[in-house]
């Protein structure tokens, strides 16, 4: 009985009751915290009011530059007039339900893919939805074929873009980088130096220089004639620079491993692959959930670094409209506060998703 | 600028061997083969190169584009488009990737000589002028010492800015800022008592950035030249005769009042002798440069002549009178060699 008079009363009481003694106790403890509070408090009532006047209560949605014109806070209206470009870029308007289907399909397969944790019965689905649904996005986005017109890939854009190149980079990224993560740890020296050398060079330059070697300098060593289209060579550009982060997260998830788990392999006679399919990888990928997520959201942001090289990826295309018309041009915090939301919603999404997978991968850990 | 000058060694290479694997017609039959024009634009300058609303790029160069399509395949739609920032173009042109570049592209001596390219026109005259409020009193640029000069970094802009104060023997104070947006603000808010770019992108801030725009005036200096026109790679002539006789056209179509919506009876009712060789009525100018009779013809009735695509793309949009870019006849520089 004596331990238990040592606990904090219990909360009981009316809810006022118990409102008071929750802010005392969170927000009120101590002159330090009831400073910090109040100052918090002062600095929310400063910011809040003008953003919800300029973003909500002045702002105007009416698609024109006179109805903008006629406000104070927000445009909107640009937004609302240039959503399909700002959405496809200069992919033909007629044929835009083209990639609107093809990310409905590729959001379809990402989100069988990721719930396969929740229901096992995906996870043999897994491997055809990508191998179907990759070849109908293609179909879809090149056309050609089918009686579909073709389009050259200098003209897709915006969020399909956006959506393609990051999960094609995850997608190719993800295996290569482990393979790396695995030679650096190989007791081989010829693997262990190029992947080495590997990383450590792409992990020396910046995201911008390989990509810009891709675009302008790579195309100069190739013989006359032949080209290499350039969205190939961004996405390429962007699976190896993502690959060598990764290869140095999942060496952190090897290296936490225990010794013993691999001696325990060897000692089941299990050959190399065999061990690191079914013990380690399987240990060591779980430990490292938290930064692979944060190199894939990285990587989501980074591939806004393709405008530099004439791609329109979905920040990219509300600059194009931003300069569709000069008109436009000075509600660019408009066009950008979209953009930033649509990317907060995806990287906070997937951030979601990287706690929900912790916790249910832990589920054996927990007692 | 390193890099640039890596950049522009590597160009000068493959320069150096496409000259020497490049056939006569090598790029026009490859055009002919797959049936479009490949053609490098820039990624946003509205009045060039810019998407509209439906995402179909539009401008004074796009147009540059549909004409030499119009002229070679009678299709003025015949045209793929290649977005290309300033330090990808020239790589573009030279490994075969585009097979024209219509990117506001100022023509220098070391890019058609060293760069191995050929510029067939100039279809737009512009140079770096100076935009100041009028309430600093100020009538011409020689009285802008000691000013504060809002200017975009790594560009020819700031280097003629400081070698033009230098010439005069004049100070100033350059606030340098990345993006244009950003640029423009704090000019507009007070934060520089000059912004300078290329005088066609001063008119478009100024009318379209300025809350009045009647309080900010252009001075009458123009501190450089800026000859921006198409230019193709060096090694196949037949395809830069084209690309030239295409944008030529244009302008001498304005120069003869054949427009657009004349052409039609033009070509069935004029009697004046250059106007008949224009439009194909008297034959020979189409065979001469190994195209259809009617390539001009074409042109006129789908892109139009010069003065209707600058005045749909540059007046419409940025609000600039033809200025330079005026016929020599009205006082500009436009003036084409004649189609005979």
């Amino acid at each position: 009985m004596s331990e238990n008079a040592k606990l904090p009363p219990m909360a009981t009481g009316s809810f006022a009751e118990r409102a008071v003694a929750w802010s005392k106790k969170n927000l009120f403890d101590g002159w330090f915290n009831t400073i910090l509070t109040l100052g918090s408090i002062a600095f929310l009532l400063w910011l809040i009011p003008p953003i919800v006047e300029w973003a909500i209560v002045n702002a105007t949605l009416s698609p024109t530059i006179e109805g903008c014109a006629e406000v104070t806070g927000a445009c909107w209206g640009f937004v609302n007039a240039n959503l399909r470009l700002i959405l496809f870029g200069t992919y033909p308007f007629d044929e835009q339900w083209r990639p609107l289907l093809a990310m409905i399909v590729l959001m379809g397969i990402i989100c069988g893919s990721l719930g396969a944790v929740k229901y096992p019965g995906l996870r043999k689905a897994i491997i055809p939805m990508w191998v179907i649904g990759v070849p109908v996005i293609s179909v879809l986005m090149w056309g050609g074929v089918f009686g579909l017109t073709y389009v050259q890939n200098s003209y897709w854009g915006g969020l399909p873009l956006t959506l393609i190149l990051s999960s094609i980079g995850v997608i190719f990224a993800f295996p290569f980088g482990l393979l790396l993560a695995l030679g650096r740890q190989s007791h081989m020296p010829a693997i262990k130096t190029v992947s080495v050398v590997y990383i450590e060079v792409i992990r020396g330059v910046p995201l911008i220089t390989v990509l810009f070697m891709a675009s302008v300098m790579f195309p100069l060593f190739l013989p006359d004639g032949v080209t290499i289209d350039k969205l190939l060579r961004a996405q390429i550009g962007i699976i190896l620079f993502t690959a060598a982060y990764l290869a140095e997260v999942f060496r952190g998830g090897l290296q936490a491993v225990p010794r013993g788990q691999f001696e325990a392999g060897d000692s089941l006679a299990l050959s190399y692959w065999q061990s690191m399919r079914l013990i380690i990888l399987p240990q060591a990928l779980r430990l490292v959930i938290p930064p692979t997520v944060n190199s894939f959201i990285s990587m989501f942001k980074d591939t806004t670094l393709v405008v530099i090289i004439g791609l329109f990826d979905f920040l990219g295309t509300v600059k194009l409209a931003l300069r569709s018309d000069p008109a436009w041009t000075k509600y660019y915090v408009e066009g950008y506060a979209f953009a930033a939301a649509i990317f907060f919603l995806i990287c906070f999404s997937m951030a979601k998703y990287s706690a929900y997978l912790e916790k249910e991968l832990r589920k054996g850990e927990r007692r | 600028m390193k890099i640039q000058t890596i950049l522009a060694a590597g160009a000068m290479t493959v320069a150096a061997v496409a000259a020497q694997n490049a056939q006569a017609g090598a790029v026009l039959d490859g055009i002919k083969a797959k049936g479009f024009v490949q053609c490098g634009v820039n990624v946003g300058l509205p009045g060039f190169s810019a998407a509209n609303a439906e995402g179909k790029w539009e401008g004074i160069d796009v147009d540059v584009c549909r004409a030499v399509a119009a002229a070679l395949l009678g299709d003025s739609n015949a045209v793929q488009y290649t977005p290309l920032t300033a330090p990808q173009r020239f790589t573009a042109l030279q490994s075969g990737e585009i097979d024209i570049l219509s990117r506001n592209t100022t023509a220098t001596t070391t890019r058609d000589a060293k760069l191995g390219l050929t510029f067939v026109g100039i279809n737009y005259y512009d140079g770096q002028g100076f935009l100041i409020p009028k309430a600093l009193g100020v009538s011409s640029a020689t009285e802008l010492d000691g000013a504060t000069v809002c200017v975009e970094p790594g560009t020819t802009t700031e280097l003629n800015l400081a070698d033009y104060f230098r010439a005069k023997g004049m100070s100033f104070e350059p606030v340098v800022i990345e993006n244009i947006n950003e640029a423009t603000t704090a000019f507009f808010s007070g934060r520089c008592d000059v912004y300078t770019t290329d005088a066609s992108g001063l008119a478009s801030v100024r009318t379209t950035m300025a809350e009045n725009p009647d309080d900010y005036v252009i001075l009458p200096e123009i501190i450089s030249k800026e000859p921006l026109g198409p230019v193709v790679a060096q090694g196949d002539e037949q395809w830069s005769d084209v690309a030239r006789w295409a944008f030529t056209a244009m302008v001498e179509a304005e120069e003869y009042g054949v427009t657009m919506e004349n052409v039609d009876d033009m070509k069935a009712n004029s009697t004046n002798p250059g106007i008949q060789r224009l439009l194909g009525v008297t034959p020979g100018m189409g065979e001469a440069l190994g195209l259809d009779e009617a390539w001009a013809y074409n042109i006129i009735k789908q892109v139009g002549n010069y003065g209707e695509s600058y005045e749909k793309n540059v007046t419409a949009k940025l609000g600039l009178e033809r200025g330079l870019n005026a016929l020599w006849t009205d006082g500009g520089l436009q003036y084409a060699w004649p189609i005979r």
